[in-house]
């Protein structure tokens, strides 16, 4: 099977190891050294993910995750190591790679004071498409996914959370890419949201063969949509594996392992810390 | 679909998305209209006051009223495509749209087109508007004005506004808290120098260096020629060369600069605000 995604030693790292130079005379803070803490984001992770493949990535808050995304999507330069996207490098053929791809993060990023017609439009026109086409499939797109028809015309700042969140898949819908980028897609929506979502992104991957990368923080999303998993904490991948063997790689004496425990055996956090920020 | 076809669907992307953010803005815009009209409205009373304060004696008055209004709707002009350029990269950066829209497989010159496109035809039917309600209020005769060539003045001036817009737009792209209001010192400092509402020759010399440099003293010398002494635009060629020789280089100086930006964002993480 071919390779859709290849990231090979990729390290990245934020902040300056020795301040910037105009932080430099200022008066120590003995915590930092005077200056912005150093934070390794990831830490040469390599991992592959197949074409058609449902892959996953699970990690604490602060683990790395969304940077693993945005180093794909183009949206951060890798200091080390390379990506390949259907292979092309992401450093040297970034247009070859986003015609490919696209992307939904754990924020609705809209001009809320437009309505979703007038935001998808926009979105779909920058990936060459064409505007009569695209209202229709606005259209089909939202309400399969439980938005009501009069609110696809009302300013996003109307709208709840989830239903924006709803509209941020139907952006990722759109452009048809062959690889889909889900960073938490499903974090703030409703149980009956979550559900429509997931419908969606496993009709993508099994009628249209699009292959996805999904982060998330429910494990029984992971689970179920997943075909294979990566755990990573602090920047490193600590597992990988089908989410069966993952399960049957700990022990447990009162339960059959889950998902969280692996998570909590091989990260040893919490899921959620409320007050960290990725 | 060609590339071309590709490209001119993005730049037609951003033109209407601007436009569906005038629709979204009306009232601000209205705000904005009635504002710059009584801006400029007070800049041009400043010259039937001088005849005022003067006594009448070898001060005209409707000269200087003409020479007034024509500084601030070439400076309105000339500043409304600057910000244009730079206000909705930061409503980008603070909508977190940003990321998106570099994330699309769009050259940045076509993405720069369609911003500044948009900005050009916005400016020019806001800078009408002024003119007209200014015209009506002074009753200033423009029958002896070359008013297509104040525009062709103006439309070539544009091009080195679109570049210094380009430049300009590097700050809030990375300062998304005050970038926008950095963007400021830079329509300042043309300001001064350009000679909007004084001839440049009462500066200090160090400053008329500056206003050779200026692409706004050409175009504000030809379109006064234009509209003022009726000027044919044959013989605006030397106000205009100089301008379209400035945006020649400030375009694509101003694409590099951006292009610097944006990788040193990504290189940095500056993007993204959260998450």
């Amino acid at each position: 099977m071919s390779q859709a995604v290849i990231v090979n030693e990729v390290y990245k790292r934020f902040g300056k190891p020795n301040g910037s130079w105009w932080q430099r005379p200022r008066k120590a803070n003995p915590s930092t050294n005077g200056h912005k803490p150093q934070v390794v984001a990831v830490d040469r992770v390599s991992f592959s993910v197949r074409t058609g493949e449902i892959f996953g990535v699970l990690g604490p808050n602060g683990s790395g995750k969304s940077t693993l995304i945005r180093l794909i999507a183009t949206l951060l330069l890798p200091d080390s190591g390379t990506i390949q996207v259907f292979g092309q490098d992401v450093v040297r053929q970034p247009m070859q790679v986003q015609r490919q791809i696209n992307r939904v993060s754990v924020e609705a990023s809209f001009f809320k004071k437009l309505s979703p017609m007038e935001n998808l439009v926009y979105g779909a026109r920058l990936y060459g498409l064409d505007g009569g086409e695209t209202r229709r499939r606005v259209v089909e797109i939202l309400t399969r996914l439980g938005l009501e028809k009069r609110v696809i015309y009302q300013p996003m700042e109307e709208m709840s959370r989830g239903m924006q969140q709803k509209v941020a898949i139907a952006r990722a819908l759109l452009s048809r890419p062959r690889l889909l980028l889900l960073d938490e897609p499903t974090t703030g929506l409703d149980p009956r949201s979550k559900r429509e979502v997931q419908a969606v992104i496993r009709e993508l991957n099994q009628e249209h063969g699009t292959t996805i990368l999904l982060t998330t923080h429910d494990m029984l999303e992971a689970d179920s949509l997943c075909d294979r998993i990566a755990i990573i904490d602090s920047g490193k991948i600590v597992a990988l594996d089908t989410p069966q063997a993952l399960k049957q790689s700990i022990t447990s004496n009162s339960h059959e392992p889950t998902l969280e425990d692996v998570f909590l055996e091989l990260t040893g956090k919490s899921l959620v810390k409320e007050d960290e920020a990725e | 679909m060609t590339t071309l076809a590709h490209e001119f669907r993005a730049t037609y992307a951003f033109m209407e998305r601007n436009a569906n953010l005038v629709k979204r803005y009306w009232s601000w815009e209205l705000v904005w209209m009635v504002y710059s009209i009584a801006n400029s409205l007070s800049v041009s009373y400043i010259g039937l006051g001088m005849e005022r304060l003067g006594g009448g004696q070898n001060v005209d008055g409707r000269f200087l009223v003409l020479y007034l209004m024509i500084g601030t709707l070439v400076w309105r002009y000339l500043s409304m495509i600057f910000y244009w350029i730079t206000d909705v990269i930061g409503m980008e950066r603070w909508e977190g749209t940003i990321e998106y829209t570099l994330m699309a497989p769009i050259s940045r010159l076509t993405h720069m087109a369609g911003q500044t496109l948009f900005a050009v035809l916005y400016s020019l039917l806001f800078t009408g508007v002024i003119l007209g309600v200014t015209v009506v209020l002074f009753e200033i005769d423009l029958r002896d004005a070359n008013l297509a060539g104040g525009t062709l003045m103006m439309l070539a001036g544009s091009l080195s506004f679109i570049g210094v817009g380009i430049m300009g737009s590097v700050l809030p792209l990375l300062f998304p808290e005050r970038g926008s209001q950095m963007t400021h010192v830079i329509i300042a400092l043309l300001l001064l120098v350009s000679g909007v509402y004084y001839p440049v020759e009462v500066l200090p010399e160090i400053l008329q260096k500056l206003a050779r440099i200026s692409p706004a003293t050409y175009v504000l010398d030809g379109t006064r020629r234009a509209l003022m002494e009726g000027t044919p635009s044959s013989q605006l060629w030397p106000y205009i060369w100089p301008t379209l020789i400035m945006g020649v280089l400030a375009i694509p100086f101003g694409l590099w600069v951006f292009g610097q930006a944006e990788r040193y964002a990504k290189r940095t993480g500056k993007l993204h605000r959260n998450g």
